[in-house]
C-alpha cells in the first residue's frame, strides 16, 4: 500500500500539496490569471472578427489619407474639407492642445487668487470665494460649459450690437473679436531683445547670489530681472520704429473683418475648463498653505525674518511640495475634460476623430483606437513627468 | 551653579519690561495685570499647570501674540503694531520651541544660516562659520548636512537652539524645550541649556524640569489662571512656598 | 490706553471682558473687513462686484420671472425676466423621463427604499441596523424589479428611463457595480505575484488615462462588436458597464489609499494568527481599509454622479438629455440659460449636501471614532 503511493502518488494530494505551498501557489494562481486573460482576449478577438466579418468590414487604417469631407471652423494649420482624416486629426490634437493650454494657465492664475483670498481674514472676500469654490466643484463641468456656452450665445447683443468694452474689442454672440498683431520683418529685433534681456536676467541672478554670499549685500533681484525683461524688448519695440502693427477688426455687413476672433464654442469651452479647475485649484493652494504648520511661521519670525520673506523661503518652498502632485492631476484632469468639446461643437480630438470621422467611414475601432492611444500618450507623459518631479523634492526623513 | 556665580552675571540693565499687560482670546481672559521686569544676565523660569497662560507670556515678548493692554518693553523698544519695531525686537529676541520647529526642507547648516543671510545679511562663508561654532557648542557638529527629518528628537532641538544662537540674540525665549522629548534625550538638551546660562545669556525659560531650575534659575515664577501668584529665588520658592496653589502645584509635580 | 487699574490681591483677579474696541461687532467689523489697507480695498472691491452682479440676478430670477404659461412667448411678452414655466411644464420629464406615468409609483418607491438601504451603510447609530444591513444587500435587486419590471410588474424599458431617475440609476449602479471590482483591482495592484499585478495596473492606468467620453463612445460603437454575435445589451447597459468599469478603476485607488494607511504591524499580527491571505484580508485589513477610505469613496461618488451627466453625448434621455429635448420644442426654444441653470441647482444642492457628508466622515475618522 505505503509503496504503491510512493510510486503512485495520489494525484488530488499532490496537488493540494503545491496549492499549500505558499510559492507554488503564487505560481498557480498567476498562470491561472493568465490563462483567463489570454482567454478573454481571445475570446473578444474571436467575437470582433466574426461581427465584423458578418457586417463586411475589414480593419485598416488606409482611410486616414482619403479626404475628410467635412468642414472644421477653426484650424491653425492649413485644412479644408478636402484634406484628409489624418490632418483633420491633427487639427483635433492642435485645438485641444490649444483650449487646455489656455485652461491650465487661466485655471491657475484663477485658482492661485482665489486660493490667496480664500486665505483672506476678511469675511466679505472670504465668503464669495467659497462660494465659488463650492459652486465650481459641485455643478458637473459639462453643465458649466453648456452654461457658459447658453450665457455667451444668448446674453451676448448681435455683431451689429456687439459691446466694446475697450478700442477694438467687440464682445458678441458670434464670438468675441480682437485686434490681431501683425509682425513686420524689423520685429526680429523685439525678440533679439527678450532673448538678450533673458540672458542679461539670467546672468544678474546668478551675479546676485555670488554677491550675497560674499558679502551678504542684497539686490532686489525680482524688481530689476522683470524691468530688464520688459523694458528691453520695448526699448526694441521703438528703436525699430515700432515693427508690430495692430489689424482691427471692423463690422463689415453682420459680421467682423480682420482681426482676430475667439469663436464662442472655444471661449464657453475655455472659460468653463478654467472656472471648473479654477475651483479645484483654488482648494489645493489653500491645503497647501495650510498644510504648512502654524510653527513655520513662527519659528521664521521669532528669527526676524519678515512676512514676504517667511512666505517666499519657508512657507512656499514647503507649500509646493503639497501642492505640485495634485495641481498635475488638475491639469490632466482638465486636458481629459476638454474632451467634453463635443457638446458645443468646438472641434478637437474626440469631436473630429472620434466623433465625424467615425461616422462618416463607420471605422469605429480604428478611430476608436487612434483617440484612446492619443489620450493614453499625453497621460503618460504627464505622469512620468510628475513621478520625477515627486523624486526629485520627496523630503528626507528617518 | 552656586548662588554666587548665578548672581554674577545680573548686571542693572533692564532687558525686559512688562507693565500691566492684559491679554484676551476673544472673551477669554489669558493674561491678568502681568507685571515682570528681567535684567540682562537673569535666568527665569516659569512653571504653572497647563492653561495657566505661561506660554502666551514669552509668545508676547516677540510678538507671536499680541497683547490688548499694558506695556511690553524689550531693550527700551515698545512693542506695539509697530512692524519696524517688532523685527528689531525679533531679532535680539531668540525663540526655542516646544516642537522644535526646524524648516524641514533645509538641511541643519541651511537652517542655521537662513536668518543670518536674510535678516542680518551677512556673507554666506561667515555665516557658515558661526553656524558651525553653535553646532560644535551644541555637540552636533558633524550633523549639519543632514535634514531635521534625519535626526533624534534630542539633536533636532539642539540643533533649532544653535538656529536661534545663530542670530546671536541678546534674550533666549525657552517654550517647554523639553516636553515633547523622550527622557533620555532630555538632559542632553538641559545640558546644553546649563551651559548657555553659564555663558551669561538672558534665558526666560518655560519648564517643569525643576532640576533645571534650582541649577541655574536667578528667579522662579509660578502662574496660574492667567497671573503671577508668586516669584522667588529658587532655593526660597521651593523650600517655603508662600501661596497655596504654589503649594499644591509643586506637591503635584515633586512627587514623581 | 493706558487707564487706572483696579487693583486685586494676588490670585484673586477676575476674568474681565476686553476692552470695548477688542469685543464685539465693533471688532468683528475691524478685523473682517477693514483690518488693513490691503483689506480695505478687497471689501470695496467685494462690494462693488456683489453690487453689480446680485441685483440684476435677483431682479432676472425673481422679481421680473414669469412662473406660469404654456410657452415662452407668453413667457416674453410678460417681461424681461427668466421664464420659469418651462420647467413647471417639464418637471415630470426632467424627473422621470419618458417612464409610464401610471408607474411612477415604482420609480417613487425605489427611491424612498433607496435611503433605507444607505441608513445603515451612512449612519452607524441607526435602530436595527443589523437587520437593516440585510436590506442594503437586498436592495439592488428589489430596485431592479421595481425600475425594470418583471416577477408579476409590468415590464418598462431602459430606453423610457431619464431624467434624473437616469442620473440616479446611473450612479448608484456605478458605485455599486464597482465597489467590489475596485477591491480586486486594489488588491491585484498591491500584490506580489507579478503578472496579477502587472494586470491590475495596466487595466487602472488604462482607465484613468483616458477620458470618461471616450469610453462611452466605445460602449456607444464597439462594445456591441466585442459581445458574441446574436447577442445584444441595449444602450443603458453597455453604459452601465463602462460605468461601472471606470468608477472601479477610480475605486481601486482610494482603496489603495487606504490599504497603504494600514500600519504594517496589522498585517504582520494577522500573519502571526495563522489567518490565510484571503481570511486576514476580509476579516482585519479590508474592514480597515474600507472604513478609512470611506470619505474619499463618498468623493468618488460625487464625481461620478457629476459625470453621469455625459451620457447625454451617446444619446440617453438625462436631464441635460431631456433639455435637448425641450429646447428643441418650438414652444421653449431659447431658454436654455433657465434650464442649465436649474439642473445646476439641483447639482449643487444634492453634491453640496454629499460632499458636507464626506466632511462629516473624515472629521470622524480624525477624533478616531
Amino acid at each position: 500500500m505505503t509503496t504503491a503511493t510512493a510510486i503512485f502518488p495520489n494525484p488530488l494530494r499532490w496537488a493540494l500539496g503545491l496549492w499549500r505551498d505558499q510559492k507554488h501557489r503564487g505560481t498557480i494562481i498567476q498562470i491561472m490569471a493568465l490563462v483567463a486573460l489570454l482567454l478573454f482576449i481571445g475570446i473578444i478577438i474571436r467575437n470582433t472578427a466574426i461581427n465584423l466579418q458578418a457586417l463586411g468590414l475589414e480593419i485598416g487604417y488606409d482611410f486616414l489619407t482619403e479626404p475628410a469631407n467635412y468642414d472644421i471652423n477653426q484650424h491653425l494649420i492649413d485644412y479644408n474639407s478636402l484634406s484628409s482624416h489624418l490632418r483633420a486629426t491633427a487639427v483635433g490634437v492642435i485645438n485641444t492642445a490649444l483650449v487646455s493650454v489656455c485652461g491650465i494657465i487661466l485655471a491657475t492664475v484663477i485658482g492661485l487668487f482665489a486660493g490667496i483670498l480664500r486665505l483672506s481674514k476678511n469675511w466679505l472676500v472670504n465668503r464669495i470665494m467659497y462660494a465659488y469654490v463650492e459652486f465650481g466643484r459641485n455643478v458637473p463641468v459639462l453643465l458649466q460649459i453648456l452654461l457658459f456656452h447658453a450665457l455667451i450665445i444668448h446674453t451676448l447683443p448681435h455683431p451689429r450690437a456687439s459691446l466694446s468694452p475697450m478700442d477694438g474689442v467687440f464682445l458678441s454672440n458670434r464670438g468675441f473679436y480682437v485686434p490681431q498683431p501683425v509682425l513686420e520683418p524689423a520685429a526680429w529685433a523685439i525678440l533679439a531683445a527678450l532673448v538678450i534681456a533673458a540672458a542679461l536676467a539670467w546672468w544678474f541672478a546668478g551675479h546676485a547670489k555670488r554677491v550675497q554670499e560674499n558679502t551678504g549685500r542684497h539686490y532686489p533681484v525680482f524688481t530689476i530681472n522683470a524691468a530688464l525683461i520688459i523694458g528691453l524688448p520695448l526699448l526694441a519695440f521703438f528703436l525699430a520704429g515700432r515693427p508690430i502693427g495692430l489689424d482691427f477688426p471692423q463690422l463689415k455687413g453682420f459680421n467682423y473683418q480682420g482681426g482676430m476672433v475667439l469663436r464662442p464654442e472655444f471661449t464657453a469651452l475655455w472659460f468653463a475648463l478654467s472656472f471648473y479647475a479654477g475651483a479645484y485649484i483654488a482648494e489645493l493652494v489653500r491645503a497647501g498653505i495650510l498644510a504648512i504648520n502654524r510653527g513655520q511661521t513662527e519659528a521664521a519670525y521669532s528669527l526676524g525674518l519678515k512676512p514676504n520673506w517667511t512666505m517666499r523661503l519657508v512657507i512656499l518652498p514647503q507649500a509646493m511640495r503639497v501642492m505640485v502632485p495634485p495641481l498635475i492631476s488638475q491639469y490632466l484632469g482638465l486636458i481629459k475634460d476638454s474632451s467634453l468639446a463635443i457638446v458645443i461643437g468646438y472641434m478637437d480630438i474626440v469631436a473630429t476623430i472620434g466623433g465625424i470621422s467615425l461616422n462618416q467611414t463607420g471605422r469605429a475601432l480604428e478611430c476608436m483606437s487612434i483617440t484612446l492611444f492619443i489620450y493614453l500618450s499625453i497621460s503618460l507623459g504627464v505622469s512620468t513627468v510628475m513621478n520625477w518631479y515627486n523624486r526629485r523634492v520627496s523630503l528626507v526623513e528617518r | 551653579m552656586s548662588a554666587q556665580e548665578k548672581s554674577m552675571s545680573v548686571s542693572d540693565e533692564m532687558m525686559i519690561e512688562m507693565n500691566g499687560v492684559h491679554k484676551w482670546y476673544g472673551q477669554f481672559h489669558v493674561l491678568k495685570n502681568i507685571n515682570l521686569t528681567v535684567k540682562r544676565g537673569e535666568r527665569i523660569v516659569i512653571c504653572g499647570p497647563s492653561g495657566s497662560g505661561k506660554s502666551t507670556l514669552i509668545r508676547c515678548i516677540n510678538r507671536l501674540e499680541e497683547h490688548q493692554q499694558g506695556e511690553i518693553i524689550v531693550e527700551g523698544t515698545e512693542l506695539t503694531g509697530n512692524l519696524k519695531h517688532i523685527e528689531q525686537i525679533r531679532r535680539e529676541v531668540g525663540m526655542v520651541f516646544q516642537h522644535f520647529n526646524l524648516f524641514p526642507h533645509l538641511t541643519v547648516m541651511e537652517n542655521c544660516t537662513l536668518a543670518p543671510i536674510w535678516v542680518r545679511h551677512m556673507p554666506k562663508q561667515e555665516a557658515e562659520e558661526v553656524a558651525m561654532n553653535y553646532l560644535r557648542q551644541v555637540q552636533i557638529p558633524e550633523q549639519a548636512e543632514k535634514f531635521p527629518g534625519q535626526l533624534s528628537g534630542g539633536q533636532q532641538q539642539r540643533a533649532a537652539i544653535a538656529r536661534s544662537l545663530c542670530m546671536r540674540p541678546k534674550v533666549m525665549l525657552f517654550d517647554e524645550p523639553t516636553s515633547a522629548l523622550d527622557p533620555e534625550m532630555i538632559k542632553e538638551v538641559l545640558d546644553i541649556m546649563i551651559e548657555l546660562a553659564r555663558d551669561g545669556m538672558t534665558m526666560i525659560c518655560v519648564t517643569h524640569e525643576m532640576g533645571f531650575a534650582k541649577t541655574v534659575a536667578n528667579r522662579v515664577i509660578f502662574m496660574d489662571d492667567g497671573e503671577i501668584i508668586e516669584q522667588n529665588e529658587p532655593e526660597e520658592f521651593f523650600a517655603n512656598p508662600k501661596n497655596e496653589r504654589t503649594q499644591l502645584f509643586l506637591s503635584q509635580i515633586l512627587q514623581h | 490706553m493706558k487707564t487706572v487699574q483696579q487693583q486685586y490681591e494676588v490670585g484673586r483677579h477676575p476674568d474681565l471682558p476686553p476692552p470695548l474696541v477688542e469685543r464685539g461687532v465693533v471688532k468683528w467689523v475691524r478685523d473682517n473687513f477693514f483690518s488693513d489697507a490691503t483689506s480695505i480695498v478687497l471689501t470695496a472691491v467685494a462690494l462693488y462686484f456683489l453690487y453689480k452682479v446680485v441685483p440684476p440676478f435677483v431682479e432676472w430670477a425673481f422679481v421680473d420671472a414669469v412662473w406660469n404659461a404654456d410657452h415662452r412667448n407668453e413667457c416674453r411678452a410678460r417681461g424681461e425676466g427668466a421664464c420659469w414655466a418651462v420647467l413647471r411644464a417639464r418637471i415630470a420629464q426632467f424627473t422621470y423621463g419618458y417612464y409610464p406615468a401610471h408607474l411612477y409609483w415604482r420609480v417613487n418607491t425605489a427611491f424612498v427604499l433607496l435611503f433605507v438601504a444607505l441608513a445603515p451603510l451612512l449612519f452607524e447609530h441607526v435602530p436595527g441596523r443589523r437587520y437593516l444591513l440585510w436590506f442594503s444587500l437586498a436592495y439592488p435587486v428589489l430596485a431592479f424589479f421595481l425600475l425594470w419590471g418583471g416577477l408579476g410588474l409590468e415590464p418598462v424599458e431602459s430606453a423610457k428611463f431619464g431624467g434624473f431617475l437616469l442620473t440616479i440609476v446611473i450612479g448608484v449602479t456605478g458605485i455599486v457595480g464597482s465597489l467590489p471590482l475596485g477591491i480586486l483591482l486594489a488588491l491585484g495592484r498591491r500584490s506580489r505575484l507579478l503578472i496579477v499585478h502587472t494586470i491590475s495596473m495596466v487595466f487602472i492606468e488604462f482607465v484613468r488615462g483616458v477620458p470618461l467620453i471616450t469610453l462611452l463612445f466605445i460602449a456607444s460603437t464597439l462594445l456591441n462588436y466585442f459581445l458574441p454575435p446574436g447577442t445584444y445589451f441595449d444602450l443603458l447597459l453597455r453604459v452601465l458597464i463602462m460605468v461601472t468599469l471606470f468608477a472601479s478603476a477610480y475605486l481601486a485607488e482610494v482603496i489603495r489609499g487606504g490599504l497603504a494607511g494600514i500600519p504594517k504591524g496589522q498585517f504582520e499580527a494577522a500573519d502571526s494568527l495563522g489567518l490565510g491571505y484571503w481570511k486576514s484580508m476580509r476579516l482585519i485589513i479590508l474592514p480597515q481599509a474600507l472604513h478609512i477610505s470611506i470619505p474619499n469613496i463618498v468623493n468618488t461618488f460625487i464625481s461620478l454622479y457629476k459625470d453621469t451627466t455625459l451620457v447625454v453625448i451617446v444619446g440617453l434621455a438625462d436631464p441635460l438629455g431631456i433639455s435637448r429635448a425641450t429646447l428643441a420644442d418650438s414652444k421653449w426654444q431659447g431658454l436654455s440659460t433657465e434650464i442649465y441653470i436649474a439642473i445646476a441647482v439641483f447639482f449643487f444642492v444634492s453634491c453640496f449636501a454629499m460632499s458636507r457628508y464626506s466632511l462629516y466622515l473624515e472629521k470622524k475618522l480624525h477624533t478616531g471614532h
